[in-house]
């Protein structure tokens, strides 16, 4: 009996086993569905927090007031006010911070814009020209701040293109003039979307002001003085951590702390916020990853049950054609070809589906999924492992049984 | 017919098939020990037409079993056609299985998803016969036992005679030296029986060596040799049909 004749014969196997056979590639089919969509959920997260924080800026150092490692009387984290305008305009001293490229000090705080009858409530930033280039932001049309508008106060403002769309719909704002906190502001340039379709929604809804603007003209108080936030970028990646140091040495001094533990700032690079958003995912994976391999086992075990059922139940069939001459090898093939085959459709059809899935899911859990060509391989190599595993190992047992034992099993 | 019966000198010139020397088969269920067959001694010549006989459990089945290299004995020697079968491997079997044996079951053992004209080409396949040749034999084969309008139906569109007659067909499609039957007419009425044995008695005419089990008397009275058993044990074996006994 040749190749071509035992497949023939596996095909006929499975098709006159219409139901046992659809089961069996369910099962499978089931199994590497939720394979693919939960390894590509995982991936998927991953790739989002990634693109976020690398659209953030790139060499990005963030200088936030307030300690993690808060002690004695200090405040929490971001809450204290001890980052100033002075801080910043210090660590912009190339003498002081050679490996520093740009400074941005930014002060925040919600105010509502009002154009006509509309107003919308946003986040308004008030900082200096670098900060474009520290955060990566384009400018979509009209212009950035430029040093004239920080040195002179000048009463300009630049939107975000949620806030521009809010406020203006289509039409384009530049030139236009909004009001915030009864002061009028002319809108000279609207930034680009930042990027990342993924829910990023915060960094596109904004107004950017001059620094000086803010602070002499529409907020009061401690935002005279004090920042929330200063935004650095290292001349390179190579000398981010060169960077990190030179901030903190020349913050530490001006602020008179000599041991770091005690600092009242907190520096965030990019890394350390991947570093941390990748350990976040790593659990997210291995628990997807669990869950996925939950899945595929018991879609195994189903095989299994089926191809053991399927084998057991033809052992009688074994026997008869080993009585008409068929040798052990023969009808080992055979059903080496019927596994397979039922694996392999299977695996393909769950391929199909899964792929089908991760394309329509993101529509509904608004969470995007990344196909793995490594998980999906990986899990029909599996289910045709499975089943063949499954299927081979009880029928080249019949094989072995004297013909006549094998015809005599009900 | 031969004149000089099993035990008479002109056998001394045709060729054994069949030698068993002190063949026993003892089944063991769990604790429980049956032995089926009990030093059995038996020879059977090419061409020859021997019925096996004896009332039920004495042993003619496993018997036949062990003939068709379908079971091997506890202990003892079989000589197919001269050659030790418990030296042959299990791809020898096979072949030997399928090439000098054919066998004819009670309960018709046809694969019910195939056509008769598969079910028959079923022994070719394994044999590496090519496809044209194998549906020629085939349906040869089936226009033999008279059923070369049934190519396409399936065992379960056929009547139980209709089926064994295809089972025959399936046993004579290799040409086999030896055709060996399990009450082969065990479940059928008389006409099919009747159907049965005259293809049987064909075989035999045409030059093979028949081996049949059988109950009945005018089956066995068409053989030229009758085995009777009892108990595992050869109790008669004679070349007349007057040694019947029920
Ligand atoms: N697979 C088996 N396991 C255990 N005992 C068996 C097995 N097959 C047969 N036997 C026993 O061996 C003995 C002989 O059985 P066998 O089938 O050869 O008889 P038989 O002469 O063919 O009977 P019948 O005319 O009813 O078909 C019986 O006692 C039977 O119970
Ligand atoms: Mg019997």
């Amino acid at each position: 009996m040749n190749w071509l004749d035992t497949v023939k014969t596996g095909l006929d196997a499975i098709r006159s086993h219409r139901l046992r056979s659809g089961l069996t590639m369910l099962g499978i089919l089931i199994g590497i569905a939720a394979v693919i969509l939960t390894v590509g959920l995982g991936e998927g997260a991953q790739a989002q927090v990634r693109d976020q924080i690398n659209s953030l800026g790139t060499n990005l150092l963030v200088v936030s007031p307030g300690s993690v490692t808060s002690g004695g009387i200090r405040g929490g984290f971001g809450s204290a006010n001890t980052l100033t305008k002075a801080d910043a305009d210090a660590l912009g001293s190339k003498m002081v911070a050679p490996d520093v490229a740009q400074v941005a000090p930014s002060t925040q705080s919600q105010g509502t814009l009002t154009v006509g009858s509309s107003n919308w409530t946003t986040s308004v930033v008030g900082t200096t020209p670098p900060w474009a280039a520290v955060r990566a932001r384009k400018i979509d049309s009209g212009r950035f701040l430029t040093a004239d508008d920080e040195n002179t106060a000048a009463a300009v403002v630049v939107l975000g293109p949620t806030t521009s769309q809010q406020l203006f719909g289509a039409e384009n704002p530049v030139g236009q003039t909004v009001t915030l906190n009864n002061v009028p502001l002319q809108v000279v340039g609207v930034l680009q979307s930042s990027g990342s379709s993924s829910g990023t929604a915060n960094n596109d809804d904004t107004a950017v002001v001059p620094y000086s603007t803010a602070a002499q003209r529409l907020f009061g108080g401690n935002a005279r003085t004090s920042v929330n936030a200063i935004y650095l970028s290292a001349s390179s990646s190579g000398t981010l951590s060169a960077a990190y140091q030179e901030v903190q040495n020349e913050l530490l001094n001006l602020h008179h702390i000599t041991n770091s533990n005690n600092a009242d700032f907190t520096i965030t690079t990019q890394e350390s916020l991947l570093t941390t958003a990748n350990s976040v995912n790593k659990t997210l994976t291995v628990l997807l990853g669990g869950i996925a391999g939950i899945s595929l086992l018991v879609g195994g075990i189903g095989v299994m049950n089926i191809m053991l059922v399927s084998v057991t139940e033809r052992v009688r069939e074994i026997g008869l054609r080993k009585a008409l001459g068929a040798r052990p090898r023969v009808i080992r093939r055979q059903f080496l070809v019927e596994a397979s085959v039922l694996g392999l459709a299977g695996g393909i059809l769950g391929a199909l589906i899964g792929m089908i899935g991760s394309g329509v899911l993101p529509n509904f859990i608004n969470s995007p999924v990344t196909l793995s060509p490594t998980a999906t391989v990986g899990a029909i190599v599996i289910a045709i492992a499975i089943g063949l595993a499954f299927g081979v190992y009880p029928a080249s047992r019949a094989a072995r049984l004297a013909p006549i034992d094998a015809l005599r099993t009900e | 017919m031969d004149l000089l019966g099993p035990y008479g000198s002109d056998h001394s010139s045709r060729q054994e098939v069949i030698r068993l020397e002190r063949v026993s088969k003892v089944y063991r269920t769990g604790a429980f020990e049956v032995a089926a067959l009990r030093d059995v001694d038996l020879t059977i010549h090419d061409g020859e037409f021997v019925a096996i006989a004896g009332p039920s459990g004495s042993g003619k089945s496993t018997l036949m079993h062990i003939l068709g290299c379908l079971d091997v004995p506890t202990a003892g020697r079989y000589y197919l056609a001269g050659e030790d079968v418990s030296t042959m491997t299990e791809d020898d079997l096979a072949a030997v299985r399928n090439r000098r044996i054919g066998f004819v079951f009670q309960q018709f053992n046809l694969l019910p998803s195939l056509t008769a004209l598969r079910n028959v080409e079923l022994p070719l396949a394994y044999s590496g016969a090519p496809r044209h040749e194998r549906h020629e034999r085939a349906v040869r084969a089936l226009g033999r036992v008279g059923l070369a309008d049934r190519l396409e139906h399936r065992p379960g569109e056929l009547s139980g005679g209709q089926q064994q007659r295809v089972a025959v067909a399936r046993a004579l499609v290799t040409e086999p030296a030896l055709i060996l039957a399990d009450e082969p007419t065990g479940n059928l009425d008389s006409v099919s029986t009747r159907d049965v044995l005259g293809l049987l008695q064909d075989l035999h005419d045409s030059g093979r060596t028949v081996v049949l089990i059988t109950h009945e008397h005018d089956v066995a009275s068409a053989a030229g040799r009758v085995v009777n058993m009892l108990d595992g044990r050869v109790h008669q074996d004679a070349d007349t049909v007057e040694v019947w006994t029920r």
